[in-house]
């Protein structure tokens, strides 16, 4: 466990810069092998040192760097770490950590700088799982949530829910344990529904946040569907067109079809183009139409084209009934051409319609500040994201919603206080399981197999 | 030459010593005076809260606790009667001459098991062995097992006002080497302190200005094997009063002559958080009125009553000052003085869970001496190291009781995990799954066990088997027995504002609803089985969700207690441990990662690491 790691710690590619980060005994010993310039095992704590990295071998120089010193246990892992910033460029970076491999580090597994950092006591469950988002972070809205997190912001949040449900587990507790005993106030259901409903509210406000907070950190899943034809690549593109910049994934992860991501006033939206749907027997196709319903069934928003200058088919009824239940817009697209569309009688608020020549690039900002209202998204902007962002701690919280439902339900039937208790000793439990006060043995493991390599 | 020596005969030594004497083990128990077997020199209570329980499943294991108190009691009275079955227990008020005399009559009734006074004040110790006892006089009696229950007897002091007397209980001999010598052979030995309050003569005081407490109404048995030996009218009364604003001026006043507040300056010994002494109880709640007293009977056969909740160390004339502060007392004559006293222990984390010391092998320890208060706590050791002593020489496995199993488990197992800052008192919320350690099923969780390590017959055996029966068959009876609505039935449920069901419905459905109880469902159709039987149907199914849950809990405890750690493991060799853990570790030295987690001090990190260096060095799945 404490050998010397080492992992290219900003993303691969060319950049201006690249950062090796290396963690352990001995990273300082290492690096000062390769390094030429100051001794770094005499350099002071938190210094920056410039140098250039040579192959001890060869001689020839490999880059110029800039080499971070910190000594233990003021860092990131409360090991020595030294992070090398090399001017970027594949070839460069991937040499030097080559030498450092080979001069006695061994590449990090992924997560194991924060899982160093966690095992060493230097940041708690949630802080480790905030440092993951901050890493992933693409836009400034994550970046907050995700330092919020670091501060231990919404581990204060948790504890002080825990503090107020140990007063009350204590209290009864006295009451068990000391009958005969009137000095200590007698919690009876009637002091507890109170305090159960004050409870319920805040863990019911913090996951009505969350799920702000999971839109912040995840984005808006957004599905483009509709018939062959109508325009759903462009709608795409168009779309891409304006945000150039972050378009970032084509074919992603395994999971969904992810065609890009554009940011609407700091919010994510992951856009997801899928396959034409209409009745047919050919099997190729019949799964395609499938795989695009149920794509359609997971996202947030649906994007639903239609062709202005095509008629309302059996087809689209059908797809219009699937989607009443989440959350759509109707975009009716080329307008430039003969209206043949005919929605009058389908009973559709006239809110959820835009339309749209995207070919004549028409209608795209309307498109986004439906958007935009639809899920807040100024809102959001301005709030402080104090709030869980990560599904594990929103299931979490949901269970002890679910447990404050059943503490009601014993309450109105007069179950005995000292049962009441243990439900309140359980959520208490849980509570502990978000930001890892509560030891949890899969916990762990499911943790750490989430992390990224070298960060 | 025995194979067992008990030291000590208070209620640890005589379960133990009526254990290994059962077991058919030749037995010794020494005590310093044969008068004080079985002695209660403080309160006069057996039972109460948690405890009661314990002492159901002393009785479930095979042990002479429950007997004894159901056979001499003043009073019994069931806890907690108005909350749910899992905080239920068993309170009686003992008599201080009866349970000795009961316990000292079944000590001698055992083949095996020799008596004699003398005071222990040092082992025969070979090769880190211990091979018996040495007396004060010299003489040597050699055992292949030594259990100490010596009690609050080592190194006594006595403290009142600003005197130190080295004595023990009733001013008793105490033993003044002992724990010097176990210290010398490696064990660390800590400093404790507890008290007791003012006996007062019982015509010297008007009960009209207290409050009455009656046993219950009901007959109650600690033990599953005896009938009711008393008369619910021939219980005797305990009675209440309070402290007075005078009380605490007179306490605030005198603090400092106090042993405790200044008057000893060399006080080393830490009291009990549970059980404080009243000069405590005024200091730490300034703000209250007043605090509660009880005045208890202490026996049949002398007219002492005890003053439960007064437990001080100020000197005698403050005392007097204090006692007639209290409405009903202000004539009163005290005939004895409240005192504190302060006495060694052995760490706890020294024993393995069959209560064998880590540091000599054969040398078991039980009660006051491992850092608990209470006689139920001392007892309940005194049986488990008795049965693991017999069991050691029978080369049988140890016996041990896990969380899920028992409080004797929790108590047990907190102790030589956790550790123990102040004297430890058995409480309902140590206990993770009370759920399923309840008193009324103490012998359904236990017996088996009892009659596993010998202790219960095979007639109390079948007793057991058949209410398991009746218990399964009752319950089919639930399932398969409907109601029908006659006019009779609904008017039954009319009467106690019951909502009445449409249609016939089986007494399984109808038990569930929170409002419907046994009771009332004998008043719609005969139900075959005794009412204990038909209590613990209730139970189970009324709560079935909640104790569903607890076994799931349990089982995931299980799960992890089976993860074990190798014996020869070297906490050394952990790297990334953090240094408070990693002494811990190497303290308590736990069997499994259940137990580790459990260890103050050992953050989920510290297990973690652990976890994955037991993988990488044992090639163990942690």
């Amino acid at each position: 466990m404490n050998d010397t790691i080492c992992a290219i710690a900003t993303s691969q590619g060319v950049g201006a810069i690249a950062i090796i980060r290396v963690s352990g005994d001995e990273s300082l010993q290492i690096v000062n092998q390769l390094f030429k310039g100051k001794d770094l095992t005499k350099v002071p704590s938190h210094s920056i040192n410039y140098g250039k990295i040579i192959d001890p071998k060869t001689k020839k120089i490999i880059d110029e760097v800039l080499v971070s010193v910190m000594l233990a246990p003021k860092t990131f892992t409360k090991e020595n770490v030294v992070e090398i910033n090399t001017h970027g460029g594949i070839a460069s970076t991937n040499k030097v950590l080559e030498l450092l491999l080979t001069y006695g580090c061994r590449l990090a597994e992924p997560g194991e700088f924060t899982k160093r950092a966690f095992l060493n006591g230097r940041i708690d469950l949630l802080e480790a799982e905030a440092v993951m988002d901050l890493i992933n972070a693409k836009t400034n809205k994550q970046r907050d949530l995700a330092t919020n997190q670091i501060t231990g912001k919404v581990s204060d949040l948790i504890n002080s829910l825990r503090d107020d449900l140990v007063q009350v587990i204590s209290n009864i507790n006295v009451n068990i344990d000391y009958p005969e005993y009137d000095d200590v106030d007698i919690i009876t259901n009637d002091i507890l529904i109170p305090k159960i409903t004050n409870l319920k509210n805040r863990i019911q406000n913090i996951l009505n946040e969350s799920q702000n907070g999971r839109i912040i950190k995840d984005g808006i899943k957004t599905s483009i569907i509709g018939r062959p034809n109508v325009g759903k690549s462009s709608l795409l593109n168009a779309l891409l067109e304006e945000e150039k910049a972050i378009v970032t994934e084509v074919a992603g992860t395994t999971r969904d079809i992810v065609e890009g991501q554009i940011s609407i006033n700091g919010i994510l939206l992951n856009i997801i183009d899928t396959a034409g749907i209409r009745k047919t027997s050919d099997i190729v196709e019949s799964i395609g139409v499938e795989k695009s319903l149920k794509m359609m069934e997971e996202s947030d928003l649906v994007l639903f084209v239609l062709n202005n200058n095509e008629k309302i088919t059996e087809d689209i009824k059908e797809l219009l009934s699937k989607i009443k239940n989440k959350n759509y817009l109707i975009i009716i697209n080329k307008t430039d051409l003969t209206k043949e569309l005919n929605i009058e009688n389908l009973k559709i608020d006239k809110n959820n319609i835009v339309y749209m020549s995207i070919k004549n690039n028409q209608g795209i900002d309307e498109l986004k500040s439906k958007i935009i209202e639809m899920f807040n998204i100024n809102q959001i902007e301005s709030e402080d994201p104090t709030y869980l962002s990560n599904s594990r701690s929103i299931s979490i919280l949901e269970q002890c919603l679910n447990r404050i439902i059943d503490i009601e339900k014993g309450l109105k039937e007069n179950l005995p206080i000292d049962m009441i208790e243990l439900d309140i000793k359980n959520i208490w439990e849980l509570l502990g399981t978000i930001n890892g006060s509560t030891y949890e043995d899969e916990l762990l493991d499911e943790m750490f197999s989430r992390f990224c390599l070298g960060k | 030459m025995y194979e067992i020596i008990v030291v000590g005969a208070g209620h640890a030594g005589c379960e133990a010593a009526h254990a290994a004497a059962k077991k058919n083990h030749k037995t010794l128990l020494i005590t310093s005076n044969l008068k004080n077997i079985a002695d209660m020199p403080c309160n006069p209570h057996i039972g109460g809260s948690a405890k009661g329980i314990v002492v159901r499943e002393i009785d479930a294991l095979g042990g002479l606790m429950g007997k004894i108190a159901d056979k001499t009691h003043l009073q019994i009275k069931m806890l907690n009667s108005a909350k749910g079955p899992a905080v239920q227990s068993l309170r009686a008020q003992g008599d201080k001459i009866a349970y000795p005399k009961e316990m000292v009559k079944a000590l001698k009734e055992l083949k095996n098991l020799d008596i004699k006074e003398g005071m222990v004040e040092d082992l025969i110790v070979e090769n880190g062995e211990v091979k018996g006892v040495i007396l004060e006089d010299g003489t040597k009696i050699t055992s292949k097992i030594v259990i100490l229950t010596t009690g609050t007897y080592l190194k006594a002091d006595i403290l009142v006002g600003n005197t130190r007397t080295r004595k023990g209980p009733h001013n008793e001999k105490p033993s003044n080497y002992l724990s010097g010598k176990l210290k010398e052979y490696g064990f660390n030995i800590i400093r404790l302190k507890t008290g007791t309050p003012q006996r007062i003569e019982r015509s010297s005081i008007d009960f009209s200005k207290t409050k009455i407490e009656p046993g219950d109404n009901k007959y109650l048995t600690f033990s599953f094997d005896l009938k009711p030996c008393y008369k619910i009218e021939d219980q005797e009364p305990c009675y209440l009063t309070y402290t007075t604003e005078k009380t605490h001026e007179i306490i605030r006043a005198n603090l400092n002559k106090s042993s405790m507040y200044g008057a000893l300056d060399d006080i080393k010994g830490i009291g009990p958080r549970y059980c404080p002494s009243i000069e405590d109880k005024v200091v730490r709640f300034a703000d209250k009125e007043r605090h509660q007293l009880f005045l208890e009977p202490e026996s049949r056969y002398y007219d002492d009553i005890y003053v439960q909740g007064f437990s001080t160390s100020m000197p005698p004339e403050i005392q007097e000052q204090m006692v007639h502060s209290l409405p009903g007392l202000e004539n009163a004559k005290i005939l004895r003085y409240g005192y504190a006293i302060e006495y060694d222990a052995i760490y706890p984390t020294q024993l393995n869970a069959n209560l064998e010391t880590k540091v000599l092998k054969n040398l078991f320890t039980a009660g006051q001496i491992n850092g608990t208060s209470g006689y139920e706590e001392a007892a309940c050791q005194g049986l488990m190291a008795g049965i693991n002593a017999a069991l050691k020489l029978e080369n049988k496995e140890s016996f041990v009781l896990k969380r899920s199993d028992a409080y004797i488990g929790v108590l047990i197992d907190d102790l030589i995990t956790k550790g123990i800052k102040d004297p430890y008192r058995l409480l309902t919320s140590r206990a993770e799954f009370r759920l399923l350690l309840r008193s009324d099923n103490a012998d359904l969780r236990l017996r088996h066990y009892g009659y596993d390590v010998g202790l219960i017959s095979k007639q109390q055996l079948n007793k057991l088997l058949k209410k398991e029966e009746d218990i399964k068959n009752l319950l089919s009876f639930m399932k398969e027995t409907k109601i029908k609505m006659t006019p009779n039935n609904k008017k039954a449920f009319e009467d106690n504002n019951y909502q009445v069901p449409t249609s016939s419905e089986s007494l399984y459905k109808l038990i569930k609803r929170p409002e419907i109880t046994m009771l009332f469902l004998n008043k719609l159709i005969e139900i075959p089985y005794s009412e204990e039987i038909q209590e613990q149907v209730e139970i189970n199914l009324k709560y079935e969700g909640y104790i569903a849950k607890s076994y799931k809990e349990a089982e995931k405890m299980l799960k992890l207690e089976k993860k074990q750690i190798p014996e020869d493991i070297d906490y050394d060799k952990i790297k990334n441990i953090a240094s408070e853990a990693r002494q811990k570790l190497k303290e308590v030295r736990p069997t499994t990662i259940a137990q580790a987690i459990r260890i103050s001090g050992v953050n989920p990190s510290d297990i973690s690491i652990l976890s994955v260096y037991l993988k990488k060095e044992y090639g163990k799945d942690e």
